[in-house]
């Protein structure tokens, strides 16, 4: 073996171990490393009853309700599976909306509600004019939803 | 074609073939951002949800991808540096560190920017956001590492070593937003599905990526000369060269 060739296998082992390692380590934390835990997670009790942790959602059309004179909101989310309410008290991202996928920071009350101290949007990896997105609507709101 | 590929490796020659291909990169890097600019800027249609802020994507989405490629073209240099003891290798990852680095905070920085009024945060320990943050600091890592050595060489082997390693975060990178739950929402423009936007703004969102790598291409080109310039400082076609100037 020239020592070119012994080279290449000994770089080539190395990333080949750390590789495997690394994907292991993934594997074991990926539960750790959710940045959210959905509504249907929540109902199967894998989120942590006595730690802060986030959860994220759909906001459910028409279950936005304030409280007027006040900062607090309650609403709604869903995973189109199981749905949790949450309320918060503050200022909300300009993208949230009914309808919009939201993350809230927060724990569970005992009353079965998501307290939440922080509430940040999401939006998805499309794009397009508003007119297009009108034109979408209106399509979609010709077909009947299923 | 093999003997091209040998000329490849000769220092004087990279240092003169860089030098000619460097304002071609550059120029051409110019003619992109231009277009790219102005379409993305003025003429692209606003965003549906996000109005004009989506703009921001337009910088921030090219120095996200160079910052991956310039680090995978850095392990890659790295590797033919290490393993067939090519010296050029070397110099190619010392000269792209930097830049990909570059690469790496203007992303966070643009992100952080975009998050505040879309998300309603600078910052998030998201998995995508936080395994970026480990990009950067793997860039610093082997930047140091090179320097940290007596012996050029060992320096060159260690930071090669570490940057080959740290490759491996590059897919987790890419692939953070599939694996995990996370607040960055998915790809946009992939390899082989459609992308999720009309071409009046993915025209010049491809042609400001397009124009990233050729800046990327450019300053490397500039800066592998000063690289090759500096460890070859020694050989007499560096004495012509310093003579000749």
């Amino acid at each position: 073996m020239t020592p070119r060739r012994k080279r290449l296998y000994v770089v080539l082992g190395i990333l080949g171990g750390v590789a495997a390692s690394v994907a292991l380590a993934v594997m074991a934390s990926r539960d750790n490393i959710m940045f959210y835990y959905d509504p249907s997670q929540i109902a199967a009790g894998k989120a942590p009853s006595d730690k802060r942790f986030r959860i994220g959602g759909m906001v459910v059309k028409g279950s936005v309700t304030r409280k007027p004179g006040d900062l607090q909101v309650r609403f709604v989310l869903t995973d189109f599976a199981h749905q949790v309410p949450v309320e918060y008290t503050g200022v909300l991202p300009d993208l949230f909306r009914e309808g919009q996928g939201i993350i809230a920071h927060g724990s569970m009350s005992p009353n079965g509600a998501f307290v939440a101290d922080e509430v940040l949007a999401k939006h998805d990896e499309k794009y397009m004019p508003p007119e297009v997105a009108a034109s979408l609507k209106k399509k979609a709101g010709a077909k009947p939803i299923s | 074609m093999w003997n091209w590929f040998y000329k490849l490796a000769s220092p004087p020659y990279v240092y003169r073939l860089a030098a000619v291909l460097a304002p071609w990169l550059l120029g051409g890097a110019a003619l992109c951002i231009g277009y790219g600019l102005v379409d993305g800027l003025v003429f692209a249609p606003p965003d549906y949800q996000q109005g004009d802020a989506f703009r921001i994507i337009y910088v921030h989405a090219p120095s996200a991808w160079l910052s991956l490629s310039a680090y995978t073209l850095m392990a890659v240099a790295g590797g033919i540096g290490l393993i067939w003891r090519i010296k050029i290798g070397h110099a190619v990852a010392a000269a792209a560190a930097p830049i990909g680095a570059s690469f790496t905070v203007l992303a966070l920085l643009t992100g952080s920017l975009w998050g505040r009024p879309m998300w309603g945060t600078y910052w998030a320990w998201d998995p995508r956001l936080t395994s970026e943050l480990i990009l950067l600091f793997l860039y610093v890592g082997v930047m140091s590492l090179r320097s940290a050595f007596e012996d050029p060489g060992r320096g060159d082997r260690a930071a090669a070593l570490l940057a080959i390693v740290g490759v491996i975060n590059v897919p987790i990178i890419h692939y953070s937003v599939q694996w995990w739950n996370s607040l960055h929402q998915g790809a946009t423009v992939a390899k082989f599905a459609r992308p999720s936007m009309p071409g009046s703004m993915l025209w010049p969102l491809l042609s400001m990526l397009l124009g990233f790598m050729l800046f990327f291409g450019g300053v490397l080109c500039l800066r592998l000369r000063g690289e090759v310039l500096n460890r070859e400082r020694q050989s007499s076609w560096v004495r012509e060269v310093v003579r000749a100037s």
